[in-house]
């Protein structure tokens, strides 16, 4: 079985490539750029200019299966995975039940493969029962596929609780990945802390909230070592935080999401529930300090953070209203605008959001290295068109970006060689 | 089969630790305790050496072998020897440690044998008596006794320690028994390991002259002697460690693990064991390899030595024998 790509804008940041070219998959695998000859009966794709990336790797989606299959499934995640370019996700632990154990952890294997859409990985949770206490069986979880350690929505609250993690991952060269928001500041805030929560009369969060916690966290990794990964930075001193840590040669990376670049505090108007994200958008100096950490290099990924809330979750006053919005179908659009808007060049934008998160969580994906699996994505970087929500896939339609006009759009997907999604205008 | 030691006496008052014992010493203990071991597997074990002499074991922590292994070297050695422990005590009501130091020194006892669950609370109490003080285990710093135990059983199935590589295993963080073993096989001319978690292994622990390891095969690979440390029940459940299973998994001592070590290589445990957390029983109870129950053995002997060694000097009660 081959697939040859011709007439395309390779795009491949693992090996600095931007440039027109074609590539050739044989069975399911990278065979090579630019090939000398193409293989009899060739299944040939001519890409139009448009361009060929590594496909997205999404670091940070909840997924809802199990527990909550009303919401979302691996199934209906996949495909609205492969319509937005993504190839691999990597699925937060707070489902029911959790995966804090060994069998969810296989439970998403198996169900991964008879699904045989997008590649879902699992991160487990830090403690047993997202509670915060007790330390999960991190080397063994790892041996059965766990890609990564998380409480997924919840900080891990406790200091000690936090250093021993970091101390027990690193015994085993493990990632820890926080959510950074110190729970006891934030208790019972809705928006970010500011003029328009007291207007609105909303509880709100203080931005301070996240530095804590990423600073804290930070001085923890530097008596532990190991490794840390900090969730959906949103705020200017967090990043800035993280950025002198980087200086300093602490082992710490971290992502954003699209909101947090695409949208500030102001989103949430006369209480747009779907504007409700944990953490919330915030002041419009912490966007462009987030699209600054993204240009210099901080911020090492985005991921879409997808949260698929049903709209019994989000049809609520805003205090009782579920955070989160749908983002695998909006991931690449989003991120495209900061090429468009000449923040980054095009393929510092694929790294983002294949290759570097790839890197982090040590998945062989999110290059076009001859021999790695074809995950790919054919997308064309500058064709408009509006985000609509009812051409979702996803089973929630919860998007504050409903109708929202967006550049760069996914063609085609394929996931080892074969094609699970084609776009149609 | 060794070369006798060039001291004749130990200068030390007290036996607080291994720390500030020079590697003569060392061997002196060991010396005078090799000398006990014979006697003590024959029928008539009883020596005057200790005749009018008595000791006190003070006990602020549980212990069954430590206790009887100390009361049975002074019974040998012809002691008097009297067993309290915090349970009949008057701890209990309240005394502080110190006023209870003054009260049993009122007694005039000649050797205190304190075991206590606070690191440095011997030495502390050593401070306020007249008599020589023995640490049977103070909280997280010393086990001198238990260290002397393990280096004569080592002597005495290797011919020496000097050279070889020693892995300890476990829970370093909480281990007397690891502080004083890296004090006296450091002093020896041993090379000494450490392979944990790192939830289980203080600070800067590599400055105490240690290499560490965090993967028991790498770590075991090509060691003489295999030293596995008990791990406590309150640790095994999500605090330092998440569970008994990957304790075991990761940790545990089994054949495979032990693959790494030299094919003669010693394993030792200074008890009392949990079989399937840190050590599986097909190893513990290896006949050929294990020198757990030896060690029980040489215990005796030890505390004998060091009993010998700091009463030899004691000013007299009256004429002896």
């Amino acid at each position: 079985m081959s697939l040859l790509f011709r007439n395309v804008r390779l795009l491949d940041p693992a090996s600095d490539t931007d440039r027109p070219g074609s590539l050739l998959v044989v069975d399911g695998r990278i065979a090579a750029l630019d090939p000398m000859g193409v293989p009899e009966g060739a299944a040939i794709v001519d890409g139009g200019g448009a361009c060929l990336a590594p496909g997205l790797v999404d670091m940070r989606v909840q997924l809802r299966e199990p527990g909550a299959e009303h919401q979302e499934t691996l199934a209906t995640a996949s495909a609205a995975a492969a319509a937005g370019g993504v190839t691999t996700m990597v699925a937060l632990p707070n489902t029911t039940p959790p995966v804090d154990d060994i069998a969810p952890v296989e439970f998403i294997a198996r169900r991964a493969r008879e699904i045989r859409g997008t590649r879902i990985f699992t991160y487990a949770a830090v403690t047993r029962g997202l509670a915060g206490r007790e330390l999960t069986e991190m080397g063994l979880l790892a041996e059965y596929g766990a890609v990564g350690f998380t409480d997924g929505e919840k900080a891990v609250a406790d200091a000690l609780v936090m250093r021993r993690a970091l101390s027990y991952a690193a015994t085993f060269g493990l990632l820890v990945l926080q959510h950074p928001e110190e729970p006891s500041l934030a208790a019972g805030g809705m928006m970010n802390e500011g003029e328009i929560a007291t207007r609105l009369g909303l509880a709100g969060i203080t931005p301070a909230a996240e530095t804590i916690m990423v600073e804290r966290d930070l001085r923890l990794l530097e008596i532990t070592g190991g490794r840390l990964h900090m969730a959906h930075v949103s705020t200017a001193a967090a990043i800035e935080a993280i950025r002198q840590a980087k200086r300093r040669g602490l082992a710490v990376t971290c992502d954003t999401a699209p909101p947090y670049f695409a949208l500030n505090e102001t989103a949430v108007g006369e209480y747009r529930t779907f504007a409700k994200l944990s953490p919330p958008l915030r002041s419009e100096d912490d966007r462009r300090a987030v699209v600054e950490g993204l240009a210099d290099g901080t911020i090492d990924a985005i991921a879409s953070d997808h949260a698929p809330h049903d709209q019994d979750s989000k049809r609520l006053p805003f205090p009782a209203a579920a955070a989160g919005i749908v983002g695998l179908e909006t991931l690449l659009p989003l991120s495209l605008a900061l090429y468009h808007d000449g923040r980054m060049p095009l393929l510092e934008v694929v790294r983002r959001l294949s290759t570097a998160p790839a890197r982090i969580l040590g998945l062989n994906a999110g290059t076009l290295a001859p021999g790695a699996p074809a995950d790919l994505v054919l997308f064309d970087a500058d064709r408009p068109w509006k985000i609509r929500v009812d051409e979702f896939r996803s089973k929630c339609k919860n998007s504050p970006f409903d109708g929202r006009p967006v550049q760069g759009r996914a063609l085609r997907t394929y996931v080892g060689g074969r094609l699970l999604f084609e776009w149609t205008a | 089969m060794h070369p006798g030691s060039p001291l004749v006496s130990f200068r030390h008052r007290h036996l607080l630790g291994i720390d500030g014992l020079s590697a003569e010493e060392i061997t002196y203990l060991l010396d005078l305790a090799e000398r006990h071991v014979e006697p003590n597997r024959q029928g008539d074990k009883k020596r005057s050496v200790l005749r009018g002499r008595t000791i006190i074991n003070l006990f602020f922590e549980n212990s069954t072998r430590t206790r009887t292994s100390f009361e049975l070297a002074g019974k040998r050695l012809g002691g008097d020897v009297i067993n309290m422990s915090t349970s009949v005590s008057s701890i209990k009501k309240g005394e502080t440690l110190i006023d209870t130091a003054v009260t049993l020194n009122a007694m005039h006892p000649d050797v205190l044998v304190v075991r206590h669950p606070e690191s440095g609370a011997v030495q502390l109490l050593s401070e306020k008596v007249d008599c020589a003080v023995i640490n049977a285990g103070d909280g997280s710093h010393e086990h001198p006794t238990q260290a002397l135990l393990d280096a004569l059983t080592i002597r005495r199935n290797k011919g020496r320690i000097a050279g070889l590589l020693v892995a300890i295993c476990g829970d370093i963080l909480h281990s007397r028994v690891a502080r004083s073993n890296i004090q006296l096989l450091n002093t020896m001319g041993a090379r000494v390991r450490l392979v944990a978690p790192k939830t289980l292994l203080p600070a800067q622990v590599e400055r105490l002259g240690v290499e560490v390891f965090h993967d028991m095969r790498k770590g075991l690979e090509g060691v003489d002697i295999v030293m596995m440390l008990r791990l406590q029940t309150e640790r095994m459940h999500g605090s330092f460690v998440p569970s008994i299973r990957e304790y075991f998994h990761f940790f545990g001592l089994d054949r495979d693990k032990l693959a790494a070590a030299k094919p003669n290589a010693l394993i030792m445990h200074p008890g009392p064991m949990n079989r399937g957390v840190e050590i599986d029983s097909e190893v513990a109870d290896d006949i050929d390899r294990s020198v757990i129950r030896q060690q029980v053995e040489m215990g005796v002997a030890v505390r004998m030595a060091c009993l010998e060694a700091l009463t030899r000097d004691l000013p007299s009660n009256g004429p002896l024998p």
